[in-house]
């Protein structure tokens, strides 16, 4: 992780709210270009998150759940109903008068009654619709946890086929979903880390502007490693990715090291 | 990667998607699981239960009419909501609207903290860590965290200088940070 040293402290004020004025702009300022310091930022959350535990203990009173369930009960998630109009009921009410307003309101009650009976009867079949939905997204979720658990486990096998008699060469795989900055990347046959150095991942914008700095990361013994959805900034579309060899410590805000492995595109 | 518990993280992500369609029974679930985190920060933060209460009440709210508010695939649930929690807790205590879209805090957790056994664990290295600390460093810390005030503020009712509480904050979350990873 490469912090800029000049807004480590400010970093940390931000993150509990501290930082005001100019400051507070600067380092705003800086944060929308910075995924490094973007990243220690929520780092610094999830210390703060834990500092919150020590204030564990004490347990909310019966009657705070029974107030929240009744108000998620007042205000159920279903469709509005249309409002009426009140200016056309009293023109209404002028003109024809009590007896047929009594009429009207038996009619409309019937009316109502057997609208709320097709509607229940629909929001039936939506319920089980629904239900049905859920059980399978539930279980095609249970599926996609255990794949992603397999490409992620450091202890599984990950063996390369190549041409017979070849070389394995470092070689990577960037899965990129701009919509949702959603990124995985494989590497290996990586060659160990010279000392002192880092391999650093690149996402080079179509637009062309200067590459983004999308996660630091070390191989394991036999020249592999995954990073998985860097801090990235909001739908920048990629032209290609890279990865380069860096200094462990210091800048990172556009590649200086040597590329070892550069996409060759879809 | 983070070291949670995958069923645990599954049973977040099923209980919200629940609740996006408007499950009340799981809502009442999310909040058996985690209105103790919420409630016990509000009320350190502002030391009256019935203004935690409504703490309480309002964090919960707002996840109820936007769940998507939190998105699983960037946090843990339990962190997440410490956080949001303590900020409406301040801002609360400082008598001020609420300062940050819920959206926009996003909290980056190693440890799992889905079940009472594995936050009272970290607890216990939380507290270790803390006793760690410089009583100076410890002090300014819960000052920022716990009482809202700014650097300014614990500089003014220190008597120190403001770089000097600015070090000892940010020394203090870095010493944190190393205990826990130790």
């Amino acid at each position: 992780m490469s912090v800029h040293e000049q807004f480590a402290e400010d970093l940390a004020l931000y993150a509990l709210g501290s930082l005001e004025g100019a400051e507070r702009h600067a380092l705003e300022k800086h944060l929308q270009g910075c995924s490094p310091c973007r990243r220690e930022l929520e780092l610094l959350r999830g210390d703060l998150s834990l500092l919150t535990l020590t204030a564990a203990g004490p347990k909310p009173p019966a009657r705070a759940r029974q107030r929240l369930l009744a108000a998620i009960a007042d205000e159920p998630r279903l469709p509005a109903t249309a409002p009426t109009s009140a200016r056309r009921q009293r023109s209404w009410w002028t003109a024809i008068g009590w007896p047929a307003l009594r009429w009207a309101s038996a009619v409309a009650i019937i009316l109502v009654g057997i609208g709320l009976l097709r509607q229940n009867s629909t929001l039936q079949q939506d319920l089980t619709s629904l239900r049905a939905q859920f059980t399978d997204q539930g279980s095609k979720l249970d599926q996609a946890n255990e794949v992603v658990a397999t490409l992620l486990d450091p202890e599984a096998m990950k063996i390369e086929l190549v041409a017979a008699g070849n070389k394995p060469q470092p070689r990577g795989k960037a899965i990129y979903q701009r919509r949702n900055r959603n990124l995985i990347f494989f590497a290996s046959n990586l060659p160990p880390l010279p000392a002192e150095k880092i391999y650093e991942l690149w996402l080079f914008p179509a637009n062309g502007a200067a590459p983004i700095a999308a996660g630091l990361f070390k191989p394991d013994a036999r020249g592999s490693a995954t990073v998985v959805n860097p801090p990235l900034p909001v739908g920048v579309e990629a032209k290609n990715f890279a990865v380069t060899l860096e200094p462990e410590s210091g800048s990172h805000e556009s590649p200086r090291g040597t590329p070892v492995i550069v996409g060759v595109g879809e | 990667m983070p070291s949670a518990d995958p069923n645990a993280m599954t049973s977040d992500v099923v209980l919200v998607t629940a609740i996006r369609s408007g499950d009340q029974g799981s809502m009442a679930a999310l909040y058996d699981r985690y209105s103790s985190i919420v409630y016990s920060v509000a009320l350190r933060v502002l030391q009256d239960t019935g203004a935690a209460e409504d703490v309480l009440q309002e964090i919960f709210m707002q996840f109820w009419r936007n769940p998507g508010a939190f998105d699983a695939s960037r946090g843990n649930m339990a962190a997440w909501l410490a956080v949001i929690a303590r900020n409406r807790a301040i801002d609360a205590l400082r008598r001020r609207r609420p300062e940050n879209n819920i959206e926009d805090v996003v909290v980056s957790v190693e440890h799992d903290l889905a079940s009472e056994a594995d936050r009272s664990r970290t607890m216990e290295r939380v507290r270790g860590a803390l006793q760690m600390m410089s009583a100076p460093q410890r002090s300014a810390l819960e000052m920022a965290y716990f009482e809202g005030l700014t650097h300014s503020e614990i500089a003014g009712k220190t008597g120190e200088p403001l770089g000097t509480i600015k070090t000892r904050i940010r020394a203090g979350l870095l010493t944190l940070r190393k205990a826990l990873a130790a």
